[in-house]
């Protein structure tokens, strides 16, 4: 089979072409030309196929770009230079915890015990993993105050789900078919109410007080004997511990309901807040965040959760068990019928959790409550050096992050936000989150992280009061920022309203229907 | 603290700065009754003795056994240049691309992520990736009951058990009905029971069928659609990446909405993941899919770049009204199985599932001289279930011998008497005829068949 000729397509001017710095690249698609490529895999015997009858076979041969290896390799590393990272820069990107990825965790997740072991092993071939697994939920569990881990769920929002469909099951199993409502703080994540609408129930938001914590009498009002659970976060997505968190977590109770922590924030109170301890009855971890598993350029993370004693029955399965001889095993299906079932195709994205695992084995106890506490001194003193020229909303100690707002420097003039962010791109840094959390206007959300220098915070500081300068001084140099990245500002809307989301000299796959 | 910068100094200058003399009263807003006195875990481990200790843990796992279990997940050649790639800080390190404009690498490389995979299905829109192929399916299901209004979905047995009691899991509390249909002797799915289904009971929002199917049978695909949309129901083809450059793709045989796991592509086992949720669907619905897309775009200036798109499907501005609350993709990984795209070419992909197939048909001969014979007489690409007397034992019995022999179907099927010593074994272009040998000497070995097997071997 000869696949067909992908012609090339100059495409739009990809601008000036330096020896060093980023361009744009094409595609691989435009780079193709037939007949490159091989040398990889011994070809099978022509009969190969043989076997397989006509009806079942492709037709066209599939139109994948045809390159050789140097080329491959050239056209992604140009790519990577086109992108931000942490290796490169600082990210004070609030609520997402960019951190440093230590090395090491790189090396051992590539062992090949690790790498190479399929997640259908039997249990006697895969106690390594298994061990690592049940240490790590060990120490999630120390961590947490909670009775039990699952590390399955794939994602921070995936553990959400799992959480809440385990106090669902906890309610049903009571009987208490009634509670039908899930309430999040109008700060809250987007992933929580769209969870509470995932597992089936209803979102009640309630709003803020005015110190930024969740309004407790409105809190009260909005619990019923229709409340399934509570959603919160906690230190809250403005980075402020919810300091009356006890009255809080006690009117949870006494309406029946449970609680759950978002617990993306979980950087900021290691060895200091216990949520399970506490009362908090489910939560989850992003290990992508408080143990610095990359983030891959938006995944793949994990979001272990977290229960205490009563939704024991309904973790997911399977769950990690040792044995009375100290043999590991994975619960076998059917041994525990009271669990809500399976989440995802295995045991979890073990890949990713030897990386937290080695996170938490080279700090200890001792280096994660430091972890915290120089999170937390640096998130302080970044506020109280951007507080120079910005509005600080909320004026008390934050814990991690902290919400900052332009909205007096939008009403002088007219520079916003988003333009505020943009300019920061010239000046060497990610944007911080933006718009987020949804309380506060024209609000930049900023978290510095513990990995991150004095010089750099310094440095970070400076630049943003510099832009508030510009804002004045020249405000369409702001407004028609960044000037120095890859790319200017794109165009979204027509993005959205035409949208190319492949690559469409490709024809070979559009064989006629038969129907 | 091992990648801290803070000095002591560095401390004592921001306390300074902060009018405080300790980190106290930066902790003072939680509460006694709550507060934790520090974490009850090991010592600081330093590098050199952790990389120590996580070798010898990693050892404990056996990868040196002659594989012949898939079920899902397969061994593949990986070439060095996908780890080469995904290695590179620039991408592993990098954030969500949600400002496009430093992040254009990782919105091209999905972007061409989605267009190869387009190619593969035959199906124009192609999520940036779910979390895995269970999630997918799940998801997949999802979007078939939000664009038909219908709330029942009929899945063949013979799709992944785990991937149907993922989607039962997120069916459960909707309510919403997920019954399965029974296979005939051949391996298939019964067309005449799927007929039955969708005529009787409530409307049928989607059928759902795997190619090739967990006895790695392959499916009278095209039939199931038109049956599937005669009554009205969406068609969601469950499928694997690699088979697809050899098998006729979804778009083809009239998918609506192709699901599957592209861990095969490039992406190592890991003992679970992470891996890669494949979820690939027509124009038509287009505004169902769950998760990021990146569409082309110019910026400004009129250069061509790429930016996530159609974001109004998604959590963090629809909410509780979002489509679904994932919030990540699997990028990494997506990168990992476009740059092992990009690393084989067509040609060299299909030299992969060829491979398999060859050596698959190689292992048949040789597991069918040592007295263990197909189950199922339907075609199938590289994976088959074979009738292994006492199948649970022999499969203990064979991982003594250095020989993993696929997965005993009996965990899947309990129930099933006709899977009870049933193991599906599977072989992949790594599957060497040395293994082929062991494992069939060896199970000839535990039947007491030995006689004449080498010849038939060869």
């Amino acid at each position: 089979m000869i696949a067909p000729r992908i012609e090339m397509e100059t495409g739009p001017d990809l601008g000036p072409r330096t020896a060093v710095g980023p361009t744009l690249q094409p595609t691989l698609m435009e780079l193709s030309r037939p007949g490159r490529g091989g040398g990889k895999i011994p070809h099978p015997p022509a009969d190969a196929l043989d076997g397989i009858p006509a009806e079942h076979r492709r037709a066209m041969p599939a139109a994948l770009p045809e390159l050789n290896e140097p080329e491959v390799i050239r056209h992604f590393v140009n790519l990577s230079h086109l992108n931000y990272s942490i290796d490169a820069g600082f990210y004070p990107l609030g609520s997402c915890t960019m951190k440093f990825n230590p090395k090491i965790n790189e090396w051992l997740a590539r062992l090949f015990g690790f790498a190479k072991l399929h997640p259908l092993a039997p249990d006697a071939v895969a106690q390594g993993s298994l061990e690592l697994l049940w240490d790590l939920e060990q120490w999630l569990c120390e961590i947490s105050g909670m009775t039990a881990v699952t590390l399955q769920p794939a994602a921070g929002a995936h553990g959400e789900l799992t959480g809440i469909l385990m106090v669902r099951a906890y309610h049903e199993a009571r009987g208490d078919h009634d509670r039908r409502e899930v309430i999040v703080p109008d700060s809250s994540h987007g992933t929580n109410p769209a969870t509470a609408s995932m597992a089936g129930f209803t979102t009640i938001t309630v709003p803020s007080d005015a110190r930024g914590g969740v309004d407790l009498d409105a809190l009260r009002a909005a619990l019923s004997p229709r409340t399934a659970a509570v959603m919160l976060t906690n230190p809250s997505t403005l980075g402020l511990f919810e300091d009356r968190i006890v009255e809080l977590l006690d009117a949870v109770h006494a309406a029946g309901a449970l609680a759950y922590m978002d617990g993306a924030n979980l950087n900021a109170v290691l060895g200091k807040f216990r949520p399970g301890a506490a009362g908090f009855d489910v939560m989850h971890f992003n290990v992508h965040k408080t143990f610095s598993t990359p983030h891959g350029g938006g995944g793949p993370g994990a979001g272990p959760v977290g229960v205490g004693e009563q939704l024991l029955p309904y973790l997911p399965s399977p769950r990690v068990l040792r044995d009375a001889d100290g043999t590991f095993r994975l619960e076998t299906p059917g041994e525990r019928p009271t669990s809500i079932g399976r989440v995802r195709a295995y045991q979890g994205s073990t890949g990713v959790l030897v990386r937290a695992y080695a996170y938490v084995c080279s700090h200890g106890g001792s280096g994660l409550v430091e972890v915290s506490e120089d999170a937390v001194l640096a998130a302080n003193y970044l506020k109280s050096r951007v507080a120079e020229a910005y509005e600080i909303p909320f004026d008390r100690p934050c814990k991690h992050e902290f919400v900052a707002s332009a909205r007096q420097i939008k009403a002088t003039t007219g520079v916003r936000t988003l333009d505020i962010a943009k300019r920061l791109i010239d000046k060497g840094y990610h944007p911080p989150t933006i718009y987020f959390p949804l309380i506060v206007d024209e609000c930049l959300l900023i978290e510095p992280t513990e990995t991150e220098s004095v010089e750099t915070l310094d440095a970070f500081a400076t630049a943003l009061v510099e832009i508030a300068t510009e804002a004045r001084d020249d405000p369409e140099l702001v407004t028609t920022a960044p000037h120095s990245a890859p790319v200017r500002r794109l165009d979204e809307a027509t993005a959205a309203r035409q949208p190319d989301l492949r690559w469409r000299p490709m024809t070979g796959a559009e064989t006629p229907c038969p129907q | 603290m091992p990648y801290g910068p803070h000095t002591g100094d560095d401390r004592a200058h921001m306390l300074r700065a902060l009018g405080l003399e300790t980190i106290e009263p930066l902790f003072a807003d939680i509460p006694a009754a709550v507060r934790a006195a520090g974490l009850d875990l090991p010592e600081p481990e330093p590098e050199l003795q952790l990389a120590a200790r996580l070798e010898r843990m990693a050892a404990r796992n056996r990868v040196d056994l002659a594989s012949f279990l898939g079920a899902g997940v397969y061994r593949h050649f990986l070439p060095p240049a996908v780890d080469q790639i995904i290695s590179r800080g620039e991408f592993y390190t990098a954030y969500t691309p949600y400002q496009p404009e430093i992040s254009q690498g990782t919105l091209q490389t999905i972007y061409e992520f989605q267009s190869l995979v387009a190619e593969l299905t035959g199906l124009d829109v192609v999520s940036a990736s779910h979390y895995d192929g269970a999630a997918a399916t799940a998801e997949a299901a999802l979007m078939a009951i939000r664009a038909t209004r219908r709330e029942r979905v009929l899945a063949s047995r013979a799709i992944h058990r785990h991937y149907l009691e993922t989607t039962q899991t997120y069916f459960q509390p909707a309510g919403l009905q997920l019954e399965e249909l029974p296979t005939l002797d051949d391996g298939t799915t019964d067309l005449a029971a799927l007929e039955r289904a969708l005529a009787d009971g409530p409307p049928t929002a989607a059928v759902l069928a795997g190619q090739p199917n967990a006895f790695g049978i392959l499916e009278p695909m095209a039939e199931i659609g038109r049956l599937a949309h005669a009554a009205g129901a969406l068609f969601v083809a469950v499928v694997e990446p690699i088979s697809l450059t050899v098998l006729a793709p979804p778009g083809a045989y009239g998918a609506d909405i192709a699901a599957g796991e592209g861990q095969p592509l490039g992406i190592a086992p890991q003992y679970g993941g992470p891996y890669l949720g494949i979820l690939a669907t027509t124009e038509a619905l287009i505004r169902q899919i769950p998760g990021r897309l990146v569409g082309r775009t110019t910026d400004l200036d009129g250069r061509r770049a790429f930016v996530m798109t159609l974001r109004a499907r998604e959590q963090d501005i629809r909410r509780e009204k979002a489509a679904s609350n994932i919030c990540t993709n699997q990028a990494l990984c997506a990168l990992a199985a476009t740059v092992y795209m990009a690393t084989l070419g067509p040609h060299g992909l299909r030299d992969v599932a060829a491979g398999g197939a060859a050596h698959a048909r190689q292992l048949e001969r040789a597991l069918a001289a040592a007295g263990a014979p197909r189950v199922h007489d339907g075609a199938y690409l590289n994976e088959f279930a074979v009738a292994v007397p006492d199948a649970a034992r022999v499969h203990a019995a064979l991982l003594d011998r250095g020989v993993l022999a696929g997965l005993p179907l009996a965990r899947w099927y309990p129930d099933d008497a006709s899977l009870r010593d049933a193991l599906l074994v599977c072989a992949t272009e790594v599957t060497t005829s040395d293994e082929i040998e062991r494992f069939g000497e060896a199970l000839a070995a535990e039947l007491g068949t030995g006689a004449g097997l080498v010849e038939a071997v060869r």
